[in-house]
């Protein structure tokens, strides 16, 4: 068969997320919980989920997830990552064999520190430095794939329901401040495990339901600045054109949100506050090839927090509600339900709105 | 008689659903998608959250929602009463073709979105909060009512309204001087035999929600009707 990135077939999908604003621990157990009534939104073909604040105890060091085809590529991709990195502790991720998850690869992880030598003689700071190398791992590595690469935080996915795959990978058995997930329902590929959300790239994790319509220019457009669409899924190049938005060209979150999902010019045109006029005018013209058509509604996750936008025409659902410290995000009203039966005031953000949300000490 | 929702998935629920003549509560409701999908002549009534889809093709009878409800509500339908005593999700009403839609609170995006109507079917959507943009998208027929009764700073709709609305007739409880309409529509403010009209679509809703209907018609309402001389304008070309 054929791996998912050589097929193109030609969603609905189901997200959620929440976070603790003062940064107390939630138990896996709980997002597992908001999928469970949206079943039908998946198709078995792919569910993950994403948790911050997962490994205090490393909190240091970058923690890679990666498939592995079999142990001669684990074996033939370690000697190449220790020619980047120092392996602080390397371990199989722990699971669950569940009859509903069937051929799994070989699953580990592992906690690095960069070596220093290699930057500077490479002249890259720390980030670019393992971005560039999850790049070279997943493109030149055969049957290698690194799906999560932040810091004390990971990305967990499979091919199956996303309630299986939380239960696949003893997610009751972590805590974290956030927590994203997702159900998919693969509409141009066949769903491989690779394929599943959350995308993740350093601490950036998007989920993300919709298909959008401008894919190869964003593709075309991202790959120019050394990121590799090695998917085709249009997952992957939402969570690079973040990653360059935020962390490469230093936009704010809220300014990122309005280049992917630009107001319309008729829109910008009308607005009252000028100043707010001209920066979406601005952003407009500066980065083009980077507006999102098509329906999306996404929720990015990163170290500090998490955030929610839908495409500025809204053609996916997406509700939010909140409860003491905690805020709540889903694809229906009936997932944040299913994680807090009490939250109440629930509501919809309008589309481009994006929807931010920081722990107190939080970042941007 | 009652339908303990609880651990039943949307088929087997519908299933039992259509067995029932009387008058039928479903609690416990969790997100069961197409409730009384395709059904005709049923009374009930929901606690907890419908799923997306409810009462698609619905054929007549009531469905009363004590609480809000999801997306793409009375898809479709063609006959019989959607009640929603809470906010409605996006897509309510998609293409709806008979029958009655009331909610007490909010609409999402594209509420009444390609409404139709032929002859004696008149499809009815009367939203009692604000409506979010692109209300009545491609209308063709029917009346979208929206009465943002607890008007607060915001517009009583989101952005572009009315765009692609060929047929059809919107009533909104404001002078909409904030609002701008495409240019294939027309806009004005509604006349005492405007009023008339509309005191007929408000009467059965003022009684379901306890509403002073002399106070809510004594407020200043405009009128939104196709200008059949342009009924072609696109907004998505020049995006």
């Amino acid at each position: 068969m054929k791996k998912e990135g050589e097929i193109r077939i030609p969603s609905g999908c189901a997200i959620a997320a929440v976070i603790s604003k003062e940064k107390k621990n939630i138990s896996g157990d709980l997002i597992i919980k908001s999928m469970v009534p949206m079943h039908d939104r998946s198709n078995g073909l792919g569910g993950g989920f994403a948790g911050y604040g997962i490994y205090p105890e490393y909190k240091d060091f970058y923690a890679m997830h990666l498939f592995f085809n079999n142990r001669d590529s684990r074996k033939a991709c370690e000697v190449f990552i220790k020619e980047y990195f120092e392996i602080v502790k390397s371990e199989i991720i722990p699971t669950r064999k569940l009859p509903s998850i069937t051929d799994e690869p070989v699953i580990w992880r592992y906690f690095l520190h960069p070596m220093r030598s290699m930057m500077l003689s490479l002249q890259l700071d720390e980030k670019s430095f393992v971005a560039r190398a999850v790049m070279k791992i997943n493109t030149e590595l055969d049957g290698a794939y690194v799906f999560s690469s932040g810091k004390n935080m990971g990305t967990f996915k499979a091919v199956g329901y996303p309630e299986d795959v939380g239960r696949f990978y003893r997610l009751e058995e972590y805590e974290g401040y956030s927590w994203t997930a997702h159900g998919r329902y693969p509409t141009n590929t066949p769903g491989w495990w690779g394929g599943a959300h959350p995308f993740s790239l350093l601490d950036y994790s998007v989920v993300h339901n919709g298909e959008i319509s401008s894919y190869d220019a964003n593709r075309r457009f991202i790959e120019m600045y050394g990121y590799k669409c090695t998917l085709q899924t249009d997952t992957e190049v939402i969570t690079y054109i973040l990653d360059y938005l935020i962390r490469v060209k230093g936009l704010t979150l809220k300014e990122a949100a309005n280049v992917i999902a630009a107001p319309f010019w008729s829109t910008i045109k009308n607005e009252k506050d000028r100043r707010e006029s001209e920066v979406h005018a601005y952003l407009r013209k500066i980065f083009p090839s980077l507006l999102i058509t098509g329906p999306f509604s996404i929720v990015l996750g990163f170290e500090g927090g998490i955030m929610a936008l839908n495409d500025r025409l809204k053609l996916r659902s997406m509700v939010v509600g909140e409860k003491l410290d905690r805020v709540y995000i889903a694809s229906e009203e009936v997932a944040i339900k299913a994680m807090d039966k009490s939250v109440e005031d629930i509501w919809s953000p309008a589309g481009g709105q994006p929807v931010i949300v920081c722990v107190e000490e939080g970042q941007k | 008689m009652t339908i303990d929702a609880k651990k039943l998935n949307y088929r087997t629920l519908n299933e039992k659903l259509r067995c029932v003549d009387e008058e039928c509560t479903i609690t416990s409701c969790m997100g069961q998608r197409f409730i009384a999908s395709g059904m005709s002549n049923k009374s009930i009534t929901i606690e907890g959250i419908p799923g997306n889809a409810l009462g698609s093709y619905f054929n007549g009878g009531t469905i009363t929602v004590h609480g809000n409800a999801q997306d793409a509500v009375g898809d479709t339908m063609n006959d019989g009463t959607i009640i929603i005593h809470g906010n409605i999700g996006d897509a309510a009403g998609y293409a709806m073709r008979g029958g009655k839609i009331y909610v007490k609170g909010n609409a999402g995006y594209r509420a009444g979105i390609h409404m139709k109507a032929y002859k004696e079917k008149v499809p009815l959507m009367i939203i009692g909060g604000r409506a979010g943009s692109f209300l009545g998208e491609y209308q063709s027929g029917g009346v979208i009512v929206v009465l943002d009764l607890k008007r607060k700073e915001k517009k009583c709709v989101g952005f572009f309204p009315c765009t692609g609305m060929h047929g059809g007739k919107m009533f909104l409880r404001s002078r909409c001087e904030d609002v701008v309409f495409p240019s294939q529509v027309v806009k004005r403010n509604a006349t005492d035999e405007d009023k008339m009209e509309l005191r007929g679509y408000l009467k059965e809703y003022c009684d379901l929600f306890a509403l002073d209907l002399d106070e809510i018609l004594s407020s200043e309402f405009t009128v939104v009707t196709p200008d059949s001389k342009n009924p072609y304008r696109q907004m998505y070309v020049a995006n």
